[in-house]
């Protein structure tokens, strides 16, 4: 599916890529001992190296290579098992020492390669160029004084990983598919907890026009874009201003952008002449970061599932195409599920999964994580339901109870005596009564009237307050009308 | 002989049989500084109450049977390495309040084994000098001086200036300094005393201010070679908060430096003879190279063709890791702080009042180096030639198992002298150098005097972590020359 924007003088195609910033999930920051917990109280978090105190150094924090090394391998990229630490030297208050520890010529990770499903259901790939680590600068607030800026230095010092996309995204529908994934790798992966509201992912995002056939042009980034939807916006934005620049007989420059939400418009932030020297070179400080192969394996076989090999699962145990995508969206959705689903019939787990209990989680406005239905209780239903003692109907009673009270099914069922009845015997006296009390409905029935068979279950069921085996109701009336 | 005069071995003995105790130490050298510092300005902050406080707490430590390797010896610490409520001021105006609330590895290692601190010495601004004279504390007076003329004041050498002078003026038994060109060797020779820069990765470069991070060294100044061994033992060892630091075994260096020459192959650079080496020199070079023979070394000629890119590329490693490592005084954290109108113009005032010119004219020197067009040119060659160097090296020490040198081109010079020219001041590391771009372990042991009476020092340059070669051939050295001349300016 070509994407296309038309502009006056024909159409025109994206050309766009991005450059993630994840921060690494682990307990301390990059090179120093400090801790990373988001929303700690200003410079509370900070040690002395992260506050580039004199004589200070850095030293590689291992979980942060580890997180590192786990994300490459689920990317399906390659592993340098040498890599290097350079300083990008520029000045700002947020940034202590005055450089930045990246990896700039030789990152941990080399190519890669992210698959993404598009709604007309085509999949394409996208290629990784890169990911290196690095470290996140400090906090700057201009808002909290009249004439003063404040620093907060609890960032400083995080991990980051950057992971550099190939040029390959050509709508915004692809670059939103691309961070959606990658999002969702990192997740699963446990590398990264991919909250962009809370700035613990954010995209570059490097936008191009061209038209078909032609060689790359210039290219614009727009700087720090923090939902996937603002990325969208933000590459079809400044796609569109690009094309009016050419249009107009101008030429695009090189310059970073940064993206006006309120206004759905990108603004220039400093051009490619007012771009810093950051005078990159390999930190003294640091030798270089050797890995083990041994170890890379060993951290390749601890892998989790990933989603795209839980979602084929998922179509294997039955599921369709859409629910498996679904289910495997979230990690957290995907392992309910699995808790749900196993040693049970998958297909079923799936419709409760998706169908009701979704619904009760959108209506209570509440979360996978803090369900009000665990795992285990909606799997004892389904239990209940295949050992015969609930029917569909008085599943959903249940469960809507089980939502309701917080109590597991077994509980609800014991109380209300919902219990179904299956009891072939109790049944046919109920009907025996419903046929009485009916005879002329009967009459009628016998005379040809099929579809009085409907009004006879039914008669049955409310008679027996929703409890009657629906299976044997039919069973049973099927053989006393049919007399 | 007087107390003063003893070395850190003497006095060990000396506390050990309780002829003296630390407190009296102490007190005799801290009223060594009261009378002598005023003049020689090798002390920049000077902790006397600490100093009592730490040497009574030695004793009653002796007392309880606990003595540590330097357990009363009173040293002072360049006042580069970062000490716990202590001013570190780096020697510059922009760490003049400086009080780090942390301590550095090596001084903290010192103090572990008793060590008592009378003080931190002066240097040249944030190490980068070859005199002294750069220090925003004022220069330091080299307690020698020339036959015949006891007014004109010569310099102590640099970076590590205050920490020579004091140790050859008897106002400590020894220091501590950092070696990023020759600043332990140079100001060693200079002011007629021993000095050792071991190999990179031996002390730590925790808590020690940066000026160069892939040549910075911390070594120790004393009056033998015996107190550098000693002192080196406390300092040297694997520090995981620096992770260039090398994960091995301290040897005994004290036990080394009395193994004797005998068999060893002692190298002589020829590239080192060229460019107008003073006679002087070169016939000092010829004595020491003569005593190792007679002591059973053998004299082997080789070469070090890179020799000669030596300087230069030092020039443009050490300015360009310097450029980013002195990025982070910018006012805003700690240091001095200039006021400004915006956080551009607090930057510009609060570097331009803080560095002195020699610190400025390298952080140009470096960022240039650094910047894009240039850096393939300047700092990607420079690096080149770095590992051409190291490989003369690795080959030399193929062949021979230490190499000798003189220390410097000369002996200490006046102030005023040598300083209309950066580049000349630059040529005093001309043969020193070499050590740091390849790591290795480099001491200067003083040999003789030249004709004016000034001392002059032989360079011992040893294979990666062989300090204890070294310290076998600056012992070999210091029993022949039985250098005893003594500075005019001493307690």
């Amino acid at each position: 599916m070509t994407y296309i924007l038309e502009g006056e003088t024909g159409p025109w195609e994206i050309v766009c890529g991005l450059e993630v910033h994840a921060q690494v999930i682990s307990q301390s920051k990059l090179f120093s001992g400090a801790a990373t917990t988001f929303g700690a109280s200003p410079n509370s978090q900070v040690s002395f190296v992260d506050a580039g105190f004199p004589g200070m150094l850095p030293v590689i924090n291992a979980e942060c290579v580890a997180q590192a090394v786990r994300t490459g391998l689920g990317l399906n990229a390659q592993v340098n098992l040498w890599s290097r630490f350079d300083r990008k030297n520029y000045f700002y208050a947020d940034l202590p020492s005055g450089y930045q520890i990246s990896q700039f010529a030789h990152p941990i990770i080399g190519t890669g390669i992210i698959e993404i499903t598009l709604s007309d259901g085509s999949v394409k790939q996208i290629g990784v160029t890169r990911l290196h680590l690095e470290q996140d600068a400090g906090k700057s607030l201009h808002d909290q004084h009249a004439s003063k800026s404040f620093i907060d230095l609890n960032r400083a010092g995080v991990a980051l990983m950057e992971i550099v996309s190939e040029p390959d995204l050509r709508s915004p529908e692809e670059a939103g598919a691309y961070l959606t994934k990658l999002r969702q790798i990192l997740r699963y992966l446990g590398t990264c907890d991919g909250n962009m509201d809370e700035g613990s992912m954010r995209a570059d995002v490097n936008v191009s026009v061209r038209k078909h056939g032609e060689e790359f042009r210039t290219r614009c980034e727009v700087k720090n874009v923090n939902s996937i939807r603002f990325v969208m916006l933000a590459v079809e934005a400044e796609a569109r201003r690009q094309i009016a620049v050419w249009e107009s007989g101008e030429e695009v420059r090189q310059e970073t952008r940064l993206f006006d939400i309120a206004r759905q418009e990108t603004r220039s932030m400093r051009s490619k002449e007012d771009a810093h020297d950051y005078r990159y070179f390999p930190d003294p400080d640091l030798p270089p970061l050797v890995l083990d192969a041994a170890w890379v394996e060993q951290l390749r076989l601890a892998l989790p599932e990933l989603p795209d090999a839980r979602r084929a699962r998922y179509v294997a145990m039955g599921l369709t195409p859409y629910d498996a995508h679904v289910l495997t969206l979230e990690k957290e959705t995907a392992a309910f599920f699995d808790v749900v689903a196993t040693g049970r019939d998958a297909k079923l787990a799936a419709n409760w999964v998706t169908g009701d209990f979704f619904a009760a989680l959108n209506k209570l406005k509440r979360d996978i994580t803090d369900p009000p239905v665990s795992a285990e209780d909606l799997g004892a239903m389904l239990d209940l339901m295949a050992d015969g003692t609930l029917s569909g109907k008085l599943a959903k009673e249940v469960f809507e109870a089980m939502v309701e009270s917080g109590k597991g099914p077994a509980a609800i069922v014991e109380e209300r005596g919902m219990r179904q009845v299956t009891d072939t015997g109790a049944i046919e006296i109920v009907i025996d009564g419903v046929m009485a009390a009916n005879a002329d409905k009967v009459a009628e029935y016998r005379g040809g009237k099929d579809k009085l068979f409907a009004f006879f279950v039914g008669q049955t069921m409310k008679a027996m307050q929703g409890k009657g085996n629906p299976a044997v109701v039919n069973q049973v009336l099927k053989a006393k009308l049919g007399g | 002989m007087s107390v003063m005069d003893w070395g850190i071995a003497q006095a060990r003995a000396a506390l050990a049989k309780g002829k003296v105790s630390a407190e009296e130490l102490t007190r005799a050298h801290l009223t060594a500084i009261e009378t002598l510092n005023p003049r020689l300005n090798a002390f920049i902050t000077v902790t006397g109450e600490q100093a009592i406080a730490a040497a009574r707490a030695s004793d009653t430590r002796r007392g309880r049977g606990e003595v540590g390797a330097l357990e009363g010896i009173p040293l002072a610490v360049k006042d580069l390495f970062c000490t716990a409520g202590v001013r570190t001021t780096a020697g510059s105006r922009i760490l003049a309040d400086f009080i780090p609330p942390y301590e550095s590895t090596v001084t903290a290692q010192l103090l572990r084994d008793g060590a008592v601190f009378l003080g931190k010495v002066n240097l040249d601004e944030f190490a980068m000098g070859s005199s002294n004279l750069t220090s925003a504390y004022g220069g330091v007076e080299n307690p020698w001086k020339r036959a015949g003329s006891p007014d004109v004041k010569l310099v102590p050498g640099g970076s590590s200036g205050g920490s020579a002078a004091a140790v050859a003026a008897r106002l400590v038994m020894g220091a501590t300094g950092t070696d990023t060109g020759g600043s332990i060797r140079q100001p060693a020779a200079f002011c007629g005393i021993t000095g050792i820069k071991p190999s990179y990765g031996r002390c730590s470069r925790f808590g020690v201010v940066a000026f160069a991070s892939s040549l910075d060294q911390a070594g120790a100044f004393a009056r033998s070679v015996e107190d550098c061994a000693i002192l080196l033992g406390s300092m040297s060892g694997f520090d995981p908060r620096d992770s260039t630091s090398a994960d091995v075994a301290v040897p005994d260096f004290a036990a080394a430096a009395e193994r004797g020459v005998k068999g060893l192959r002692i190298g002589v650079p020829r590239e080192y003879r060229l460019g107008g080496l003073s006679a002087e020199i070169a016939a000092l070079w010829e004595q020491g190279l003569a005593w190792l023979r007679d002591a059973g070394a053998e004299i082997v000629e080789i070469s070090l063709p890179h020799t000669k890119y030596a300087l230069p590329t030092y020039y443009i490693v050490a300015p360009a890791e310097a450029s980013s490592n002195l990025a982070r005084y910018d006012g805003v954290r700690f240091g001095s702080r200039e006021k400004g109108d915006d956080l551009r113009d607090l930057y510009e005032r609060t570097r331009a009042a803080g560095f002195g010119d020699e610190v400025k004219r390298r952080i140009m020197i470096g960022t240039y180096v650094l910047s894009a067009g240039y850096y393939d040119a300047y700092y990607l060659r420079a690096q080149k030639i770095r590992a051409l160097i190291t490989r003369d090296f690795t080959d030399a020490f193929g062949r021979v198992d230490a190499i000798v040198t003189p220390t410097t081109p000369s002996a200490a010079f006046a102030e005023g002298e040598n300083t209309d020219d950066p580049v000349t001041m630059y040529l005093n590391d001309v043969f020193t150098v070499t050590a740091n771009l390849a790591g290795l372990p480099g001491m200067s042991v003083p040999a003789g005097l030249d004709k004016q009476g000034l001392p002059l020092g032989l360079q011992v340059i040893g294979r990666n972590f062989d300090e204890e070669t070294v310290f076998a051939v600056g012992r070999a050295i210091e029993r022949a020359a039985a250098f005893s001349a003594k500075p005019a300016v001493m307690a």
